[in-house]
């Protein structure tokens, strides 16, 4: 085989069109432990809130293998890879010899070590189309379910079953939701929006210990439940790397080739780390669009193209019972705020760059916001007031408005 | 990939907002204009920006490097000969495309799921109405 993926989710199907754009002709291998055809992960909790079907979650169209000249191999475990002789062992005890090899191999729910865990009947966590739909099943009009994690999964999973369930109890460790993405302010006007439905926040507050159907909190609090949801976070799926001798730190280290330490074998996804240009650092930044621009990275360079994955920084769309809110970046810096009903606008700028904004309610046209932070552009080069204002190309210059719109020459 | 595209110059809008009407008209289910935009608020896929004597329309710039696509959690968004197009039955509202369009030219539409600029080329007139309807030919289709 010329080119061998492991995994089928954004960072795979990122590779295998990365790669037919270079090259229509040599073998592709996809190998994939879950036995469907590619499908949206975060979809997920549309599937459940009965907004999408698993007919329109596929990520891609049905033919979209046969249309790329992929054979695939699913349902089948990698279960490691013979660096030295390039090739790829599956569980089954065959294996699959491979010119470049990607890695998407994303990662899995975190499980806390918690007294009592075990005691607990229904419990379930929140990341794969398996993982939906064994928790629907046990929902039921009269459940009363706890969720252990305020962050993206924990509350898109809570907004996804509100309508089926008696009760929603959300507990986390922080001291507001959404740790990861909001500051206290916006947090605390999500929270209250979420709160309307009836959901709980039970925060700077964890789970000491179940028994059974109860679980005791650090503040001494008891909740009682029937369902339990773990989402307290995901853990990047290092290991096949790992025993290859691959580098790793907090996920899989790529270079900005998406190549791995180890030459011809490339990794994209949850399963590495991205170099966030917010705040200069790296680590897993477990996102559908990075994970789709790292394995489209992969693929080009995989099939003999150049390309670069440089421009990587935390960024979310989200949305919480009609309330819209788009984050990216980093948030240390000088502050603009604005505030206005339930709409909230952060802007932080340093360095004469932007480095992070949040918007809530209002997110018109926020990729213009994303853009400036991407390309760095010098906020002395726009009208930062008009910025301020909304995103709007009006605040670039008009010879640069010529390039955007008129096709002048970049 | 070489394709005709939208291009505006705002040297020469006006400022009329017709590019806006036409838009919405092409996009209805109407055939009637009058009954497609009378009393009705219009939701148009290219939008006027203006500031004091400053005008220009924004739609989607069919990208070569489509970040909308890349970014969809669904892939309701892909590229058909060069044609940036959404399945709006897929589309679940997430808005991440308007995270990634460095442009601003992807937007809700009246049901909440997105709607953009897709050339007209589904439409009855088979062309971009803007470009068509444009008095002052400040919005051209061509290649460049």
């Amino acid at each position: 085989m010329r080119y061998v993926i492991i995994g089928n989710s954004a960072a795979a199907v990122g590779c295998i069109e990365g790669i037919r754009q270079h090259d229509k002709e040599n073998e592709l291998l996809l190998i994939a432990e879950e036995p469907y055809h590619t499908y949206s992960r975060p979809a997920i909790s549309y599937l459940l809130a009965g907004e999408t079907t698993k007919e329109r979650m596929k990520y891609r169209a049905d033919g979209f293998y046969r249309k790329m000249g992929c054979t695939t191999l699913l349902g089948k475990t990698a279960a490691g890879i013979d660096a030295a002789k390039k090739r790829v062992l599956l569980e089954d005890g065959e294996a699959v010899a491979y010119e470049k090899l990607l890695i998407a191999t994303g990662s899995r729910p975190f499980i806390p070590n918690i007294e009592g865990l075990n005691s607990v009947e229904k419990k379930y966590t929140f990341m794969s189309l398996q993982d939906a739909e064994a928790l629907d099943s046990a929902l039921k009009a009269d459940s009363r379910v706890l969720i252990m994690g305020a962050g993206l999964i924990g509350l898109k999973c809570a907004e996804g079953i509100a309508h089926k369930v008696r009760q929603i109890d959300v507990v986390d460790l922080a001291d507001r939701i959404l740790p990861s993405i909001l500051e206290p302010e916006a947090a605390a006007l999500v929270q209250r929006h979420i709160e309307r439905e009836g959901i709980r926040f039970h925060l700077s507050d964890g789970v000491t210990s179940f028994d059974r159907n109860t679980a005791v909190l650090s503040s001494e609090k008891k909740l009682s439940f029937d369902v339990l949801v773990i989402a307290v976070g995901v853990r990047p799926n290092v290991e096949i790397a790992e025993k290859a001798g691959i580098e790793v730190k907090k996920g899989i280290v790529t270079d900005a080739s998406c190549q791995t330490s180890r030459q011809d074998i490339y990794a994209a996804g949850d399963c590495t780390e991205s170099h966030d240009i917010t705040t200069d650092t790296d680590r897993p930044l477990a996102l559908l669009p990075n994970a789709y621009m790292q394995g489209e990275c992969a693929g080009v360079n995989m099939a003999g193209g150049s390309k670069s994955y440089d421009k990587a920084m935390p960024m979310n769309a989200i949305g919480f019972f009609g309330l819209h809110m788009i984050t990216a970046g980093s948030y240390a810096g000088e502050r603009f705020v604005h505030r206005e009903g339930e709409s909230y606008k952060l802007l932080v700028r340093r360095d004469g760059v932007l480095k992070g904004f949040v918007l809530i309610g209002d997110v018109a046209r926020a990729g213009i916001y994303t853009a400036l932070i991407r390309e760095r552009t010098p906020l002395e080069s726009i009208d930062y007031e008009l910025i301020k204002q909304k995103p709007q190309l009006m605040a670039f210059s008009r010879t640069e408005r010529m390039k955007k719109l008129g096709g002048a020459e970049k | 990939m070489r394709m005709k595209r939208i291009y505006v110059d705002e040297k020469w809008c006006l400022g009329c907002h017709l590019c806006e009407y036409n838009c919405a008209f092409s996009n209805s289910a109407e055939t009637d204009m009058v009954k497609a935009l009378k009393d009705v608020p219009i939701n148009p896929r290219i939008r006027i920006e203006e500031a004091g004597n400053i005008h220009f329309a924004v739609s989607c710039r069919h990208c070569e490097e489509p970040l909308c696509m890349k970014g969809c959690i669904m892939g309701a968004l892909s590229v058909e000969d060069g044609v940036i197009m959404i399945d709006q039955e897929k589309c679940v509202g997430c808005c991440t495309c308007i995270l990634m369009c460095p442009y601003g030219a992807i937007m809700p539409s009246d049901t909440g799921v997105m709607q953009k600029c897709e050339l007209c080329i589904n439409n009855a007139g088979g062309k971009p109405a803007c470009v068509e309807g444009c008095p002052n030919r400040a919005i051209v289709f061509e290649e460049r």
